[in-house]
């Protein structure tokens, strides 16, 4: 990136909060259900449907708001916001336009060592829309369907400060609030299923200018790496815009995921007048203080709070002790495994290793993996005593990842166990060094490398069962009697 | 006496002496509408078939206390489920909803019967009934004439003896104008007394479902069984309702009653003006202390109203677009084309017009200059009548400034039309309960007196009311219907 620009980046972010029923009726919000099926008056905006706030919707947003450190509102509204779409029943968004739940808050990241606090500006209800399916394209579909059964879900839009400076930071950013929104439990924040989404406005200015740049605001943002690269692609496009002498303007652009590149949608002023006005139907909210601390005093730990946990109990380092908090799943399965096996590093390792490497692989979570945190720690003792190598580790790992069996039972199944027993290796090794005279005799006239085709020999002949560390040791001493 | 002439109460009690049956009744109705409804066009959908089937369950079963077993009309703009409620307008002609408003379904679990649903301004946006997609409703005094609106239909069925009460609307004296205009006792409960569920939305902040009666008891039946909170609507207030019909007493000594100047000038005609003061002069002789107020900012409602009322209206009716239900274009070429052909095609030329006033009053620029100023204006009417009635019970004022005019008169005369809510409508921007009740004639046409409460004290109104009823003759009046074979 250009070391004359700055760039700024501000999210809005919509989480979607788990409730079993929509915001404002009483429909569920199950994803995945048969198109329609989902719906009542209400959400379809039937004639002289009237609604009716889900408290469960405001206590989520009270909750995530006290773990983002926002003023919760003493009295807050409901407005509509008008606009003509198939996938918009009443034709108006229910949402909060001047008085939002929550304002005033923080998240903090910690990109490459480098910590910042990013600003929160506010946070507010509002309802998501339904789903248009088209015949192919949308340009050149003869007929598209309307599925309602999102309409309604409540959604809580999460504003920024324009605080970051890079497409690292927003990604951080995002990954944070994904992780406190997680702890909370108030969303399970799944970007391929929509119930986290995230636009960007991105903006570039000369080092050290305090005014911003001309603004522009990226949708279609699926992913943590798409967020990253769209925000680095469309602010090198700013810059060499800048640089061309070009004037940028302020417009909506939207993320090509196949061509790795940012898309015109449409400028300022084809931007809609969305009307906003009091909803009639909904009387303001008062949320009294009382209910505030309640669910202040029920929070659970956040993840800074476990982070600075993990740093100070164990010793970690702020990378691990981050990655060991990006999820509840994750942190628990870590302070569960270490219950059972103190060595946090040596768990956390298997966790951000092979553990990680699993669950990416296969497109999986903690949950749907069916290791325990008991067989893993178990495992870890087996190495420890020398029972299994390393790598055979790995292999029974994968094994208790997949099958849930014990360790145990896998080392049995398999016959894997590490032969540690200090006269059958003797005597193993004691045949190789006879069967190799003259490696042996390479070894003596000072060629490193004969010791460790010698070692592969044992290994070759243990059918890789051998304990390495005692082969070394029981080799060497045999060498030296030579 | 017909039965088609007899009030609720009257009618219950012959049917809980047994004397007639709730068919009978229903009969006597079923019958009387199809001798006149041809000149009065009071009904968008009659439900016969219907009606005689619940007034045989009535029969068969246990009687329900109250309305049990007596026939009603409602107001086309409150949902009935499995039957067609068209608002009055061509984009809902055939809209049959799955749901019941609540107040269709308090009627319903109390064994009403159900005749039909009854005709109005479309989408409730009107003074005068024309503004139905279908037909304007005859006023039963004078054919020629406007039964008033919107709940036209409703006040003029009533009138007309084709239900013996009626459910309507009221969002800026949509019952009491009708109720005046067709000598008829309408009510307009404080805003939030009852539920909007499943009433089709016009302006939500105003609109207050309402009843249309014969006299003054039958009202207090009618609101025992429809007031109260709804969890369904968060606009309805959660208070315990009175029974209403504990108010009806002749003595009203004492009783403070206000008067307020600016009703009672220029713009209202000085015969009504006259009737309404013979009637406050009644009162005087009942006991009560009657004494002229002013309402400062009478004059500014109006305007604020015809600002706030389409703003919302706006956005209500936004979903009238063509994709879930209602009239669609088929000739479209595109969404956005078959959003505007459908809503051309669908509203009719006033429901139009506030759509449109309502977008501009909303829109950036203007916002602050329209609809704020007039949320401004709307606490400054309700704090007028605040200050009133920290010294008064109630406030009494003509309910029209003219009595029923001639159908076409204001065709091409919007400003005039709106004017007939000039006394309605501030009522509503404050929220407050109002009734109008027949206190006269002028050149033959009925005089409504309209009496306001404080917010949640229908009760009071009740007892004013009922005292002036019973101690005059206007309520017994009954129009001069020739009946056709």
């Amino acid at each position: 990136m250009d070391r004359e620009y700055e760039i700024v980046v501000g999210l809005e972010v919509h989480v979607e909060l788990k409730t079993a029923t929509k915001i404002f009726c009483s429909c569920s919000t199950a994803f995945g259900a048969e198109p329609n099926t989902q719906v009542c008056p209400v959400c379809s905006g039937f004639p002289g449907a009237l609604p009716v706030l889900n408290r469960q919707a405001v206590e989520y947003a009270i909750r995530t708001g006290l773990a983002l450190n926002c003023e919760i509102a003493e009295v807050c509204k409901f407005d509509r916001k008008n606009y003509f779409y198939p996938d918009l029943p009443n034709a108006y968004q229910i949402s909060q336009y001047d008085q939002p739940i929550c304002k005033n808050g923080y998240l903090d990241i910690n990109v490459d060592g480098k910590h910042s606090r990013i600003g929160i500006i506010r946070a507010h209800l509002e309802e998501d829309a339904g789903k248009l399916v088209h015949q192919g394209s949308i340009t050149t579909t003869t007929y598209s369907l309307v599925n309602l059964n999102r309409c309604g879900v409540p959604l809580l839009e999460i504003v920024s400060q324009p605080d970051m400076r890079s497409g690292a930071e927003a990604r951080a950013y995002l990954e944070k609030l994904r992780s406190i929104c997680l702890f909370a439990g108030v969303s399970d924040c799944k970007m391929e299923e929509g119930s986290l989404r995230c636009d960007a406005n991105v903006s570039v200015r000369p080092k050290g200018s305090s005014k911003l740049g001309t603004r522009v605001e990226i949708k279609n943002l699926n992913s943590f790496r798409s967020l990253e690269r769209a925000i680095e692609y469309e602010a090198r496009r700013q810059i060499e815009a800048l640089e061309d002498g070009e004037e940028l303007v302020q417009e909506t652009r939207t993320w090509d995921e196949e061509k790795q590149v940012t898309r015109s949608m449409r400028s300022k002023e084809e931007a809609h007048d969305y009307r906003y006005f009091p909803d009639p139907d909904l009387p303001p909210l008062r949320i009294d203080r009382e209910w505030v601390e309640r669910v202040r005093a029920s929070m659970p730990e956040m993840p800074d709070q476990a982070q600075q946990r993990l740093i100070n109990t164990y010793g970690l380092s702020d990378y691990d002790a981050n990655w060991l908090t990006s999820t509840p799943q994750t942190l628990e399965f870590f302070d569960e495994t270490v219950k059972h096996y103190p060595d946090a590093k040596a768990v956390s390792n298997w966790m951000m290793g092979d553990f990680s490497r699993l669950l990416n692989q296969n497109n999986m979570e903690i949950a749907d993996s069916k290791v325990t945190p008991q067989y893993l720690a178990e495992m870890l003792r087996l190495i420890e005593k020398g029972t299994i190598s390393g790598k055979m580790a790995k292999t029974i790992f994968e094994e208790m990842f997949f099958t849930g069996k014990s360790p145990e039972e896998i080392i049995k199944e398999k016959g894997m166990q590490q032969i540690s027993d200090q006269e059958t290796l003797q005597k193993i090794i004691d045949e190789v060094v006879a069967g190799n005279p003259k490696v042996v005799e390479d070894y003596k006239n000072g060629k490193e490398k004969a010791f460790g085709f010698l070692v592969g020999q044992v290994m070759k002949a243990t059918r890789g069962q051998a304990n390495p560390a005692l082969v070394n040791e029981i080799l060497k001493e045999r060498l030296m009697r030579e | 006496m017909e039965l088609y002439e007899l009030t609720c109460h009257e009618l219950k009690e012959k049917l809980d002496r047994k004397e007639i049956s709730s068919r009978e009744i229903t009969q006597a109705f079923l019958k009387r509408i199809e001798q006149v409804e041809d000149q009065i066009k009071a009904f968008v959908t009659i439900t016969g078939d219907l009606a005689l089937e619940q007034a045989e369950q009535y029969d068969a079963g246990e009687p329900v206390p109250g309305l049990g077993g007596l026939p009603y009309g409602l107001k086309d703009i409150i949902c009935t489920r499995g039957v067609r409620t068209t608002a009055s307008s061509k984009m809902l002609e055939n809209f049959i909803p799955f749901y019941d408003a609540t107040v269709a379904a308090r009627l319903a679990a109390h064994k009403g019967i159900m005749l039909g649903k009854l005709n109005l301004d479309e989408f409730a946006m009107g003074s005068s009934t024309e503004n139905s997609a279908f037909y304007p409703t005859r006023n039963p005094w004078d054919l020629d004439r406007v039964p008033g609106g919107s709940s036209g239909g409703s006040a003029a069925a009533v009138a007309a003896g084709e239900v013996p009460y009626s459910l309507g609307t009221d969002s800026g004296g949509s019952i009491r104008q009708p109720a005046a205009f067709c000598g008829v006792v309408g009510l307009k409960p404080t805003y939030g007394r009852v539920s909007r569920w499943g009433v089709m939305a016009y302006a939500s902040s105003f609109d207050q479902v309402g009843v249309v009666s014969r006299d003054v008891r039958d009202c207090a039946l009618v609101l025992n069984v429809i007031a109260g909170h709804d969890p369904k609507d968060s606009t309805s207030v959660n208070q315990a309702v009175p029974d209403y019909t504990s108010f009806l007493t002749t003595d009203i000594k004492g009783l403070k009653i206000a008067y307020p100047r600016e009703y009672f000038q220029q713009g209202v005609d000085s015969e009504i003006r006259q009737v309404v003061k013979n009637a406050l002069k009644h009162y005087e002789q009942l006991g009560a202390i009657v004494e002229e107020v002013s309402l400062p900012h009478s004059e500014y409602a109006l305007p604020a109203y015809y600002l706030i009322a389409p703003a919302e209206a706006s956005a209500n009716l936004a979903r009238y677009d063509g994709v879930r239900y209602g009239l669609r274009d088929l000739q479209a070429e595109n969404v956005v084309d078959m959003f505007s052909r459908s809503r051309a095609a669908g509203f009719g030329d006033e429901v139009k017009r506030r759509i449109m006033l309502g977008t501009y009053a909303l829109s950036t620029g203007y916002y602050d200059a329209y609809y704020l100023k007039a949320l401004k204006v709307r606490r400054l009417i309700a704090e007028d009548f605040q200050k009133v009635f920290a010294d008064y019970d109630l406030i009494v004022a003509p309910t029209t400034p003219t009595v029923a005019f001639r159908i076409g008169e204001h065709t091409d005369d919007l400003l005039t039309l709106y004017m007939n809510d000039i006394l309605t409508v501030p009522v509503n921007m404050a929220g407050l309960p109002g009734m109008s009740v027949p206190c006269g004639f002028v050149n033959g046409m009925p005089v409504g007196m309209q009496i306001v409460g404080k917010p949640f004290d229908e009760g009071t109104i009740f007892k004013a009311a009922y005292a002036f009823e019973q101690t005059t003759d206007y309520h017994n009046a009954r129009p001069n219907l020739g009946v056709s074979k």
